[in-house]
């Protein structure tokens, strides 16, 4: 950085020395790659990404009769749309691709038979929702209204645009009753639809199959809307329902279809030849939305892109990613250091620590993320008094700054026992759960160990609305262990046995703790976590950088709210 | 430019001096002002001499050069009429005018247009107006062909020997056959096409070869007059650039051989000219000096001989009286500028050097860089230059051209793009470099010849220097191979495709501020899978699907079903032009791509590849032509000359509908269905350009 030709100094230049030099501090790396623990420790997180990537490419891949009914009516597959519609170079954060993972017994429901998730449509940041008709006839299933509702709500939250490719056969009707009627059910896909237009999140539908009855509110209550030729149609009631009530046979396409709606009804705004045309269409509508930081993508075209080389000015992390399969001890028995893992994501290895030797099983600092500055949360133990103070004055700071949050957990909980009570671990606790509760900056949570009891409250579980949401394969969500579950059901089933005079054996204990302990580790897995859409995916530890980054510049998207906290118990 | 003078320049510089002292009755005129009636890339090379010598220049253009080159590096211009030739660039009046309202003092002419012309020549003089060229006297001696014949003849040029009189009689021709010698060519008169043409190799030939072209051409034309001449089986074409002062000084500065021709127009150049003796290379020289002397010539002329292959013999074919296209090679290989030399001697001063005083060094070649399908007989073409990159001029390498991105070569003109000039020690190193700067030369938008002349450059028989004027058709198998596009290809220009529309990203994140957008950072991230990414090409007449992935350390690409192919990108470079350089699977590649939204253009050592993309369908419906084949349109752009038909007139197949006239050819427009002609668009004398619709054909349902 120095320049010791002084004589040559170029003036436009800053030079200053190593006091005032803006450089976070580099972590040290002080994992040994040749110990046996970390070999085992790899082979064994390994194993498990690439079962995690065998279970994906099982469920991206739908069941091949479908697909080749599907083609045949000469449409395009589900994600081959959404690949058309985003910019060619643009990434695609997909989410919950495994949600209804072995949730329905027999019924596989891939991917909840929708694809949703965020990327780049003609310069502008979107929310895709498509139906996947080769799943179930794209028809909801209770995970698949979820799975929609979730991203709506993340659209919302981050004023993204939705752009919805429908091609569904509506609400699962042998599953109605848990799909139609509560709040959280259909009917909140188009309160969601009417309150993020008024909120000018814009609305764009692209029928591209059908949409009968509910489904037709989704084109209908849309900002702008596009119906594909011979493809799509819309109607309340299908030609068999028409039948039956008032004897009138009528086709799909004379029903409702895009001449129908295009020419006479006004159902839908534009005309499209096909498929692709539909989703050319589309891109239109969004390169007109004119919201703020659009483009439109196709003046790249005629961009003369001569003496303009490309350049950004992050600095990748110092340390390969990859080794992160051998810091993580996938039992969840023994601990890392988080800082380990932060050396893998942030830029450049860069960390600037906050109060280090202050409650030091929660590690807190600031870090650059693609070149926007974070503040970090992550857990290297159990949550003391001193911890849980720490982590409630660093959100404090982010959120007076607005300074998005990363929260890494791997929490066991807070410190339980006569000694942290009587600290008042429990107020202390509270504080920070309600710094994190009322922190309005983005908040990204990436579960890399494990996420039990309050540990999870304060490190920003699903209940404390993290913009995005993440689990590697390894980690584990429970309220508790299963070994420690089950030794409290036992503990009070003994206590009963004693008092009504039973007699109480180790057998006994054992034979009540066994299916607890089987239970809690079933439950508790991330891919139960995931079908269940408790998070918004599991992903591999090594693009975690990656999958960060472009949550981070979805959330961005929106501006930074400002914080007010709650009372702090004192 | 002309840098290359600066190695002579301490040569010549004593000589210069020296030249000037010599000489007593220096009528000088001096020029500060010069007009140069042309345009193109001869205008813009005699303003790039004007500047150096500080005369201001003064620039006309026609309506369709308003913008041009020319127009803009002149210190003044004015407009003169509209395109057509006629109505501008040769209205000599116009241009007199001109010159006398700037205060020009001479007239450069260029070549072409008025550059020849008796008229013009002497209305310059009338007017006391410098024309920058030869006397009118000279240009008329040698305009018309009989004359300057004879007039080399008694000056003791070579000639074709040849009898064209009126005696027809069997005894006297065979007496004129004897006095020509063999191998000898008898000729119709009237004839035309090679009929009533005859070649006699003995004289026991002569007369039977004699009764049977008379046969022929009484057959064919009604009339049997025959003449002879001198036949040359392989010729060549020599010519010597001269330059004389007024106080009747010559001298010759070497000569240049220009054999390659395709349509009796020179393609490539070269001087000195291959497989020539110093010996020979000097008789040709003095022989040149002597036909100059012998009309009195003053300036820049270029003496042309036909020089038999076989027996090395010249003879005087006929002398241009202006400066010549090919005159740069001359200017690299004798270090001299011939504008600044024409300008010198209009202006009254002597010969800046004597004959012992020019020296030649090393080699050069010329290559001409056409607007035109070579494939398609050199048909010409016009369009825009939708990309356009030379190769960077050095002291070693000139590129003249008059056009830049994004210009039209337009119908009116010469279909000329540029001249690319190379210089090198020895013909082989000239050669090499010729082709790898070819190679650098990167145009779209429109069909060009570039790739041609770099085959034909590669050719072993020209790399030999064994050229004639008959080498085109001679070689034609060999410089017209069959070309099948590689799979590699295919490869590479995907791969380029996809690199291009990543950084396009990242540009645009940086247009819009996001210096750091993950989104077009981590471009093709797909959570737990791999996102291929295909492009689509209509390649060897088959849509060709080219898979391309992004791994962790660079590429995989596939094209159809074939293997997948790892690929590091080493080098990606987007100043000036879009270039890579990637090692698939231990190969080295090295190409520069141009990309529209319908094409990929690559060009790489072996010249350039344009690959059409497969177009989405609605984009083909939804543009209004219905893809019946009923529709005539044109072919290029030209003149639509004819029309055969009216509107609701019944057509068959492979009937003429309308002619167009394009560069000086014509080209029939032939219905292809048998139909009803629906509508007619434009009329005769229209200008259009090419792919116009002309004439709509309905067809009648079979």
């Amino acid at each position: 950085m120095l320049n010791l030709k002084r004589q040559t100094l170029n003036l436009t230049l800053r030079h200053v020395r190593q006091l005032h030099m803006f450089e976070a501090n580099v972590i040290t790396s002080k994992i040994d790659k040749n110990s046996t623990e970390y070999q085992e420790n790899f082979n064994s997180l390994k194993a498990m990404v690439n079962n995690l990537q065998l279970i994906t490419q099982n469920v991206l891949r739908t069941d091949e009769t479908a697909i080749k009914r599907h083609q045949s009516k000469n449409k395009l597959l589900v994600r081959d749309r959404i690949n058309k519609l985003l910019d060619p170079n643009s990434a695609f954060l997909e989410l919950s691709q495994l949600a209804g993972y072995e949730l329905y017994g027999k019924e596989q429901v891939n991917s909840a038979g929708i694809v949703t998730g965020i990327g780049k449509v003609s310069g502008q940041l979107a929310m895709i929702v498509g139906n996947d008709a080769t799943v179930k006839g794209g028809t909801y299933y209770p995970i698949t209204v979820k799975k929609h509702l979730r991203a709506q709500e993340i659209a919302q939250e981050n004023r993204l645009p939705c752009i919805y490719l429908v091609d569904s056969g509506g609400a699962n009707l042998p599953r109605q009753a848990e799909v139609f009627p509560d709040k959280q059910h259909f009917g909140r896909i188009f309160f969601n639809q009417a309150n993020m237009s008024a909120l000018n999140i814009p609305q764009i539908a692209v029928v591209m199959g059908s949409c009968t009855a509910g489904g037709a509110y989704v084109p209908a209550m849309a900002d702008e809307s596009i119906i594909v030729k011979q493809q799509g149609t819309i109607f309340l009631a299908g030609p068999p329902l028409v039948k039956a009530a008032t004897g009138e046979e009528v086709s799909a396409e004379d029903l409702g279809g895009a001449d129908l709606h295009c020419r006479t009804s006004g159902v839908t705004d534009h005309y499209a030849l096909d498929d692709e045309h539909a989703l050319y269409l589309a891109r239109q509508v969004v390169a007109n939305l004119n919201l703020p930081a659009t483009n439109n993508y196709n003046e790249l075209l005629s961009l003369n892109y001569r003496n303009q080389t490309p350049m950004t000015n992050i600095e990748e992390p110092l340390y390969d990613p990859t080794e992160l399969y051998g810091i993580v001890n996938s039992s969840l028995t023994k601990n890392f250091d988080i800082r380990e893992v932060i050396a893998r994501i942030v830029d450049g290895s860069r960390f600037q620590e906050f109060k280090k030797f202050y409650g030091d099983t929660l590690v807190c600092g600031f870090a650059k993320l693609y070149g926007t500055t974070i503040g970090i949360v992550g857990n290297n133990g159990v949550l003391f008094s001193e911890s849980a103070l720490k982590g409630a004055h660093f959100i404090q700071l982010c959120s007076q700054r607005g300074i998005p949050l990363l929260f890494l957990q791997n929490i066991t909980g807070f410190m339980v026992g006569r000694e942290a009570e009587s600290q008042g671990i429990a107020k202390n606790g509270a504080k920070m759960v309600n710094a994190v509760a009322t922190a309005r900056v983005p908040k990204l949570t990436v579960i890399v160990g494990g996420s039990y009891g309050a540990g999870n409250y304060g490190m920003c579980g699903r209940a404390y609305s993290p913009r995005f949401l993440y689990m590697w394969p390894n980690s584990r969500i429970s309220v508790m262990g299963g070994a420690q579950a089950a030794g409290v059901i036992a503990q009070i089933t003994e206590d009963q046995y004693k008092r009504s005079g039973k007699e109480w054996t180790q057998e006994i204990g054992d034979k009540i703790k066994a299916p607890l302990i089987k239970q809690f580790e079933a439950e508790s897995s991330a891919y139960y976590s995931t079908a269940r859409l408790w998070d918004d995916g599991i992903i591999d530890p090594v693009d975690t950088r990656r999958v960060l980054g472009l949550s981070l510049a979805a959330a961005l998207n929106a501006p930074i709210e400002e914080t007010k906290h709650g009372v702090f118990r004192m | 430019m002309l840098s290359r003078a600066k190695l002579f320049t301490k040569l010549n510089h004593h000589a210069f001096m020296r030249s000037f002292t010599v000489k007593t009755k220096p009528e000088i005129k001096p020029i500060n002002k010069v007009l140069i009636a042309n345009r193109g890339e001869i205008a813009v090379r005699v303003i790039k001499t004007c500047k150096k010598l500080g005369i201001r220049t003064v620039a006309v253009f026609s309506d369709a050069d308003a913008k041009s080159l020319h127009v803009s590096m002149a210190d003044e211009a004015y407009h003169i009429g509209p395109a057509l030739s006629s109505k501008s660039y040769l209205r000599g009046d116009k241009i007199i005018d001109v010159a006398h309202l700037t205060g020009a003092q001479a007239i450069h002419p260029g070549y072409g247009f008025l550059s020849e012309s008796v008229e013009f020549s002497a209305l310059c003089e009338k007017t006391g107006v410098i024309f920058i060229g030869p006397p009118e006297s000279a240009i008329r001696d040698m305009g018309i062909k009989s004359t300057s014949k004879h007039i080399m003849t008694s000056a003791g040029v070579p000639c074709i020997m040849g009898y064209h009189g009126e005696n027809q009689s069997d005894d006297f021709l065979v007496k004129e056959a004897e006095k020509i010698g063999y191998p000898l060519m008898i000729k119709a008169v009237r004839g035309g096409g090679g009929k009533g043409m005859r070649i006699a190799n003995t004289p026991e030939e002569f007369l039977p070869q004699l009764q049977s072209a008379r046969t022929e051409s009484e057959k064919a034309f009604g009339d049997s007059t025959m003449l002879l001449e001198k036949y040359v089986r392989s010729p060549r074409h020599v010519e010597v650039q001269v330059f004389a002062d007024k106080y009747g000084d010559a001298v010759y500065l070497w000569e240049r051989d220009c054999s390659v021709q395709r349509r009796h127009q020179k393609i490539i150049e070269e001087a000195p000219a291959p497989g020539i003796s110093e010996e020979l290379r000097r008789k040709l020289g003095e022989a040149a000096v002597r036909a100059a002397k012998a009309v009195n010539y003053v300036g820049a002329g270029t003496v042309e001989f036909i020089l038999d292959k076989e027996d090395l013999s010249f003879h005087f074919m006929e002398m241009n009286t202006r400066l010549q296209v090919e005159h740069p090679i001359t200017e690299m290989i004798t270090g001299i500028d011939l504008v600044d030399w024409q300008i010198r001697i209009a202006s009254g001063e002597p010969l800046p050097l004597t004959q012992e005083q020019i020296i030649r060094k090393g080699h050069a070649f010329e290559a001409r860089i056409y607007a035109e399908d070579p494939a398609n007989n050199f048909l010409p073409g016009a369009g825009p230059l939708n990309h356009l990159t030379t190769p960077e001029p050095s002291d070693f390498v000139r590129v003249e051209t008059g056009v830049r991105e994004n210009d039209d070569v337009t119908v009116h003109y010469d279909p000329m793009i540029a001249k690319l000039v190379v210089w090198g020690e020895d013909r082989s190193s000239a050669l090499n470099s010729l082709i790898s700067r070819l190679s650098e030369y990167h145009i779209t938008g429109l069909e060009t010849n570039v790739n041609f002349l770099m085959d034909l450059a590669r050719h072993e028989y020209f790399q030999k220097g064994d050229v004639h004027t008959g080498f085109i058709n001679q070689h034609f198998d060999t410089l017209f191979p069959q070309k099948v596009i590689k799979n590699e290809i295919l490869a590479q220009a995907a791969l380029g495709l996809i690199i291009n529309e990543n950084n396009s990203a990242l540009i645009n994140s940086l247009r819009e501020g996001k210096l750091n957008d993950p989104f077009a950072i981590n471009s093709d991230f797909r959570i737990n899978s791999t996102h291929v990414r295909t492009v689509k090409f209509f390649a060897n007449e088959k849509e060709q699907q080219v898979s391309v992935m992004q791994i962790q350390d660079g590429y995989k690409v596939k094209v159809n079903d074939g293997e997948w192919k790892n690929v590091q990108v080493t080098k990606v470079k987007e100043e000036g032009r879009f270039t890579l350089k990637v090692n698939m699977e231990g190969v080295v590649y090295k190409y520069s791509i141009v990309i529209t939204p319908e094409s990929v253009t690559l060009f790489n050592e072996s010249g350039k590849t344009e690959l059409q993309i497969k177009q989405p369908k609605f984009l083909e419906t939804t543009s209004g032509s219905d893809g019946s084949k009923a529709s005539l349109s044109a072919p290029m752009p030209g003149i639509i000359d004819k029309i055969f038909v009216n509107v609701g007139d019944e057509v068959k197949p492979g009937q003429s509908v309308a002619v167009i006239i394009a560069m000086k050819m014509e080209y029939v427009l032939k219905a292809a269905v048998s139909g009803k002609v629906k509508s007619i668009a434009g009329k005769i004398g229209d200008n259009i350009g090419k792919g116009v619709t002309i004439v709509e054909i309905e067809a009648t349902e079979e």
